[in-house]
């Protein structure tokens, strides 16, 4: 189990690359811990020095600019040394091998890799071939996982929400490339929801989905109905044509959350993105930018959260690296 | 060493090709079987091969598998895959067009025919390639590639372009008497999946190949047999609604035939589960369902080999992610402790296990092999059907450690092989 491999011998998390299998507590315990850093962005000195003299590389094998940034944030609000390296621009693309690479940065003695790849299970693949005091943290693995955003959905649910059992959770869009929404998925199943709602047209819908335990819709009016929180899913631009869809036009008519649309969930309802936005493609601008959403707080709360995920990992690496001085 | 006349004394005797499982003598002679039960007149062994408690029965007639080094220039490793051939019972190897060399010509037939004859090893019956340059588009030469030797012609994991050069390959082939091996797979319907599409594949975020990437495929190969009346073996089926679709073709009486690979007999979609590169294979391991739909082929008939499709792999190529690992098994080794397994789970009979690891494959080329009627060629195996043993460095031969079985433990052992009457591995 890929779970077996994120926790050291002592049962604390050491790489974080799914939350499949995870306990319902350790996710709380993520989250507990974001509340403290929240506080910390508010500061004049916007750092805390849990991390000092440690060296954190961001290793993105594909582009993002979101993602790079939160993390490299919240490790310089954490005090490391962050290192970002555009891996499409280095040795790679000279010919050297995936683990050629991490085996070179992990010789400059390096505490931490934030992975982000193309491929599903890149994450899980070097973890499995780091030092025992390295972590691996996955930003983002193909169509597999994306814990860190799934996590700080989570958190913003809960500080918005409170208890997440009695809620219904809508997603909406491209399930069937989105790692985004299998680690939410993941999340609310360990977090007690109940009712999970996947709405998409079946040609963006994963083999097997009938298999999931979810309640799946191809009509966004009636799978919208009643729920509390609505997660919009980014509708990648190359799908909007050829063999998954006819045009972005007809998507934003059958699938696009519109004002009117909205009017299906509860009234209090939020609505969440994990951006980037398509405006008048997945969500209309009045959506995206009305009371109920919840975009930009989401943005925020992945520095807590990648504070908490970066500082939670980071301490078991220490305990290793003291064994192996003990020894 | 070389002995003229062996004798494998005691042995349980199975040679499901004459209805045989009795516990005999077998006598070689002159690289030939010469008798069974009753030694001929005058018969003195130069060897006695003790085989009391073991199974004894014909070498095994393996449809698909790759001889490719991935240490290509490693001396010691060159004639790697043959020894793990004859470690494991196999004595006749099919080898399919698209190994580190395209079959396209008859020097390439020749090359690997005298690669063949230096191991000294098993014998190796290479496929012909359907196209040329397997490029899906142009038709090979067959006719010269059945004068260099080939008995069959296939396009091997490579696509072909549409039915209508399929129609012409097959009445072309059929016009030489050439048998045709295809592995039905709509490549488009495939498009980058390296998993079965289900939920295991859609959980872990690997594009899926569906099930009807291979029924689509062989419902047009089936339908273009019916036309051209052409005899087409089906290579390495994977999911249950092909089985059915091919009962009923048989029930029709059009000429197909068709193997599974071993490991399809026993691993599904859940092999991947970890994104373990070692279950990466092609065609993809499937449901549950499909796997008790291959099982059910094999014991009723619709199926009439097991094939090892070994595709031996540098551990390079599995030092990535899933996705980017190259799909295949290394599996020689592997054809008699899982279909002993099998035997064990019953599944099928011993007697049906071996006649898919011998006759059956014969069956299909036509070849005077996987049986021990006298006056054959003496391939044989001896088999501790009891032995135990873990698949690891003091027993793998083969330069790919590409197997989800490794440091795994299994019950079968071949402990000799006999190829034209020599001894080519012993244990």
């Amino acid at each position: 189990m890929i779970r077996d491999i994120q926790f050291d011998d002592a049962g604390r998390l050491r790489h974080f690359l799914t939350l499949e299998g995870l306990a319902p507590a350790l996710l709380y315990r993520i989250m507990d811990t974001a509340e403290s850093f929240v506080s910390v962005t508010d500061r004049q000195i916007k750092k805390v020095p849990l991390l000092r003299g440690k060296t954190i590389v961001n290793l993105f094998f594909e582009n993002s600019t979101r993602t790079r940034t939160t993390f490299e944030l919240a490790a310089k609000r954490l005090s490391a040394d962050v290192l970002s390296i555009n891996i499409a621009t280095s040795a790679t693309s000279k010919g050297e091998g995936l683990l050629d690479t991490i085996w070179n940065l992990q010789a400059m003695h390096v505490d931490m890799f934030v992975v982000r790849h193309a491929h599903s299970g890149a994450a899980h693949f070097i973890a499995q071939h780091v030092e025992p005091h390295v972590s691996v943290i996955n930003a983002g693995d193909g169509r597999h996982a994306h814990p860190t955003q799934a996590m700080l959905d989570m958190f913003t649910i809960r500080r918005i929400k409170g208890d997440f059992t009695p809620l219904s959770v809508a997603i909406v869009g491209d399930i069937l490339h989105s790692r985004v929404a299998r680690s939410e998925i993941h999340a609310l199943k360990i977090l007690g929801v109940s009712d999970i709602r996947v709405i998409a047209p079946p040609t963006l819908l994963p083999g097997g989905i009938e298999q999931s335990g979810l309640r799946v819709f191809h009509d966004l009016d009636a799978g919208l109905r009643d729920v509390d929180v609505v997660i919009m899913l980014r509708l990648q631009r190359e799908r909007m044509s050829g063999t998954f869809l006819p045009s972005k036009q007809e998507y934003y008519l059958r699938f696009g959350l519109t004002e009117a649309r909205l009017r299906q969930a509860r009234p209090d309802a939020i609505v969440m993105h994990p951006g980037p936005i398509n405006r008048g493609v997945e969500i209309d601008s009045r959506v995206a930018d009305g009371v109920q959403s919840v975009i930009l707080q989401q943005v925020g709360y992945g520095i807590a959260i990648r504070m908490a995920i970066l500082s939670m990992a980071m301490h078991s690496g220490d305990a290793a690296a003291a064994a192996r001085e003990a020894s | 060493m070389s002995y003229d006349r062996i004798l494998i004394d005691q042995g349980r005797i199975i040679d499901p090709a004459n209805n045989v499982d009795a516990v005999a003598p077998l006598y070689i002679a002159g690289g030939r079987v010469v008798a069974l039960g009753r030694a001929p007149d005058g018969f003195e062994p130069d060897r006695v091969i003790d085989a009391r408690d073991r199974l004894v029965c014909p070498g095994f007639v393996d449809l698909c598998a790759r001889l490719r080094s991935p240490d290509v220039e490693d001396a010691d490793a060159e004639f790697a895959e043959y020894r793990a051939a004859a470690a494991g019972g196999v004595t006749t190897m099919l080898c399919p067009p698209d190994g580190s060399l395209v079959i396209d010509s008859p020097a390439v037939v020749r090359l690997l025919r005298e690669q063949a004859q230096n191991a000294g090893l098993g014998k190796v019956l290479p496929t012909g390639a359907l196209t040329r340059g397997l490029n899906g588009q142009d038709l090979s030469e067959m006719g010269a590639l059945q004068q260099a030797g080939c008995l069959a012609v296939g396009n091997g994991d490579a696509p072909v372009a549409n039915a209508l050069v399929w129609r012409r390959a097959l009445e072309y082939a059929g016009f030489h008497g050439l048998l045709v091996i295809a592995r039905p797979e709509d490549v488009s319907l495939k498009g980058d999946g390296c998993v079965h599409e289900g939920w295991v594949g859609s959980e872990l975020g690997l594009p899926g190949i569906p099930a009807c990437a291979e029924t689509v495929a062989l419902a047009q190969l089936l339908a273009l047999v019916e036309q051209t009346g052409v005899r087409v073996h089906v290579n390495r089926l994977s999911t249950a609604r092909a089985v059915d679709m091919l009962a009923l073709a048989q029930a029709q009486g059009l000429p197909v035939s068709a193997d599974i690979a071993i490991h399809h007999a026993h691993l599904t979609e859940a092999a991947v589960g970890n994104f373990d590169a070692n279950a990466h294979a092609v065609p993809p391991f499937r449901t549950v369902d499909d796997r008790a739909g291959l099982i059910k082929g094999l014991s009723q008939g619709v199926i009439c080999a097991l094939c090892s499709d070994h595709h031996p792999l540098a551990l390079d190529a599995r030092q990535d992610a899933f996705q980017a690992t190259l799909p295949g098994l290394a599996s020689l080794q592997m054809l008699l402790p899982l279909a002993l397994r099998l035997v064990e789970e019953n599944e099928v009979t011993l007697s049906r296990a071996i006649a898919l690891l011998t006759s059956g494959p014969a069956g299909v080329l036509g070849i005077e092999a996987g049986t021990l009627t006298p006056g054959v060629s003496a391939d044989v195996c001896v088999i501790d059907s009891g032995r135990e043993w873990t698949v690891n460095e003091s027993f793998w031969l083969s330069c790919g450690r590409n197997t989800p079985y490794w440091n795994k433990a299994f019950k079968g052992l071949v402990t000799h092989t006999l190829i034209s009457g020599r001894l080519a591995s012993e244990l």
